[in-house]
């Protein structure tokens, strides 16, 4: 099949619409998600396509919405649950920390949990404290889960098409300014959860990055490309398992690296990949590894306090010059 | 039914009574020579709520139990020495020794586990009553909880969704009258009935010493549940003999309590009245006898498992790709 234009929550539409036409135990539960075709319309027209049985809108309840996906999930389906925002996924730890995470595990592998969570980080649109957060680290910390987030459509599309189709449970986390972002999407091209992508090619710099700092990444490349500045652009595309090999190999190409995310930077997915490179790349670099990421503040809501909070190309490009310094 | 017929099945109800109890009592011994790794919570003095739910299960059905779980997973057919070799901790457990008590689990029989977190097996229990209806298997779902789950906010999200889809799910509330060390009326300011009744969800309450009670109560609310009537909940009113965990010097508890829960005794009821309906005394015996021994040779089988490797575990955290694949 060729590929054909479709923005990301088109992109998880159709990854959603493929996957339940292709395997009756795919089921949709979630706030919202069936009458109203979901918050961010990413569920639209499903509930006519596949009925209600099949796509179910929950009262909201995200705490038995999550742990009742999980007793769907032992009992021969594979639901994907919708949290209207990974803010409200607090609300839903138990059934992700102590159950899907551990049942597999716990029970001496007599089963697994073929659970998907889908749920919106990032800031931007001046949502507030509660409905911006980047909280993907928490749950890449838990031995069991396994953590996606995507940067294009073509990997929305991918992506969840393989976390559907894992036996595990998979948190797979949008980026909710990036919905309406267009791009090619062929539904042929598989996708393999933990393994990362080179977006651009360069031999100077690695920047490693995934979801929506993708883009900025690149952005940053593009202009330090003026400068005679080559970054290569590493999408880690899922960050549990993340692709430590590829990460490695970039830094033997490169000898300096920039992790960049949207997330707090203390305790974040940078320091577990910085740690690691220190640990395991130290050989190869000449330069400190920097990581550009969000303050240690709740995410703000003015406009004006957002820009200082988000990860921007200025912010990125000042940190490779400081790194080829 | 005759009489003959009732008498043979409250025999067989006295059975897995038995077996829970013999089991748990061959535990306190065990643990008391520290041959049990951790916490275990017995439920002695609840037998007849396992065992009168249990009986009226089917193949298909499902259920999510609790800390206090052994009962529930022995009435619905655990294996027994599997069970002690996971209680023992040893690697031919049902869960090769990574869950112990308080999440023994058999997916083939329906068990989705016991739970260490007071009221998490409930939502767990929804959601297989939901895919038994999505799946259309004529299968219930039963979530066994305790009195102390009933002011765990997701009893209540869960009962508000089971009347929304009229869910084939049936709350088991087994009230001890002790949330942990802390008398019930001090921990939940309502009733179970009146929590039912503000969802419509049916509910019944019955003396949870007695098993046939249990079990006719629980018939009734299987029937209507498979003919889509929607969830039950059935309160089971009973006693909990030993501490919230083993070990547990009950301090909290008043000697006159405690002394008097002899009179409660389900096994003691039931042996009463099978005999008074003219069953033999040696064959309540023999089958006292068969329970024990059986429950000593699966304990020596324990014994004598290895423990489990630490290479294996570490390894196991996801399904392995060969089998992913499968």
């Amino acid at each position: 099949m060729s590929a054909t234009e479709l923005r990301t929550a088109g992109a998880i539409n159709q990854a959603l619409r493929d996957s339940m036409q292709q395997d009756e135990a795919v089921v949709l539960l979630g706030e919202d998600i069936a009458a109203a075709g979901g918050s961010f319309k990413a569920t639209r027209g499903l509930l006519d396509a596949f009925g209600p049985r099949r796509v179910i809108d929950t009262p909201i309840s995200e705490a038995s919405m999550a742990s009742a996906a999980v007793g769907m999930a032992l009992t021969g389906l594979r639901p994907v649950v919708e949290i209207m925002f990974m803010d409200f996924v607090t609300l839903a730890m138990d059934a992700l920390v102590n159950q899907a995470a551990k049942a597999r595990y716990m029970f001496g592998g007599q089963g697994s949990v073929p659970l998907v969570l889908r749920t919106p980080h990032g800031g931007g649109l001046s949502a507030g404290p509660q409905h911006s957060q980047c909280l993907e680290a928490w749950l890449a910390h838990v031995p069991g889960l396994k953590v996606v987030c995507p940067s294009s459509p073509q990997d929305a599309y991918a992506l969840l098409r393989a976390a559907i189709a894992d036996p595990d449970p998979v948190v797979f986390v949008e980026h909710k300014a990036m919905y309406a972002a267009k791009g090619q999407v062929d539904t042929a091209q598989t996708a393999r959860i933990g393994e990362a992508r080179i977006v651009r090619a360069g031999r100077d710099l690695s920047l490693v990055s995934y979801g929506a700092t993708v883009p900025v990444c690149l952005q940053a490349a593009q202009q330090l490309a003026g400068e005679g500045i080559e970054a290569e652009v590493l999408d880690l595309r899922s960050i549990q398992p993340w692709d430590k090999a590829a990460v490695l190999q970039s830094l033997a190409r490169t000898h300096r690296m920039v992790v960049v995310h949207e997330a707090v930077q203390a305790f974040g997915v940078g320091a577990e990949i910085v740690a690691t490179v220190a640990d395991e790349g130290f050989d190869e670099l000449d330069a400190p590894v920097l990581r550009v990421a969000a303050p240690f503040m709740p995410p703000p809501f003015a406009s004006s306090l957002e820009q200082g909070y988000a990860v921007t190309a200025q912010r990125v490009m000042d940190a490779v010059r400081r790194a080829l310094a | 039914m005759s009489s003959q017929d009732q008498t043979a099945e409250l025999l067989a109800l006295y059975g897995r009574m038995a077996l829970i109890r013999q089991v748990e009592q061959a535990l306190t011994r065990l643990f008391a020579n520290s041959e049990v790794p951790g916490f275990i919570h017995l439920s002695i003095g609840q037998e007849a709520v396992a065992a009168g739910v249990a009986s009226a299960m089917q193949p298909q059905d499902t259920l999510a139990t609790t800390h206090r779980g052994h009962g529930h997973v022995l009435a619905r057919g655990m294996d027994v020495g599997g069970f002690f070799k996971e209680i023992m901790g040893r690697a031919g457990g049902l869960c090769q020794g990574r869950g112990g008590s308080m999440h023994v689990a058999d997916l083939g029989l329906g068990i989705l586990g016991a739970n260490g977190i007071v009221g998490a097996g409930i939502p767990i229990a929804l959601g297989s009553a939901m895919a038994h209806a999505i799946r259309g298997t004529q299968g219930m779902a039963v979530a066994f909880f305790g009195d102390g789950a009933m002011a765990e906010g997701v009893l209540h999200e869960s009962l508000n969704m089971a009347a929304l889809y009229r869910s084939p799910l049936l709350l088991v509330c087994e009230n001890n009258g002790w949330s942990e060390f802390s008398p019930t009326e001090r921990q939940f300011a309502a009733r179970l009935s009146a929590l039912a009744a503000a969802f419509g969800v049916h509910y019944q309450q019955v003396d949870g010493n007695d098993v046939q009670a249990v079990a006719g109560a629980a018939a009734l609310a299987a029937a209507r549940l498979r003919a889509g009537q929607g969830p039950s909940v059935l309160e089971c009113v009973t006693h909990r003999v030993r501490g919230h965990f083993e070990g547990d010097a009950q301090k909290y508890r008043d000697a006159d309590e405690i002394s008097g829960l002899d009179a409660h005794d389900p096994l003691a009821r039931a042996r009463q009245t099978l005999l008074a309906a003219g069953a033999a005394e040696a064959g309540i015996g023999a089958l006292d006898a068969r329970i024990a021994a059986q429950i000593e040779a699966a304990i020596e089988a324990a014994r004598a498992d290895a423990l489990p490797a630490f290479e294996a575990a570490v390894a196991d955290v996801y399904t392995p790709h060969e089998e992913a694949r499968a």
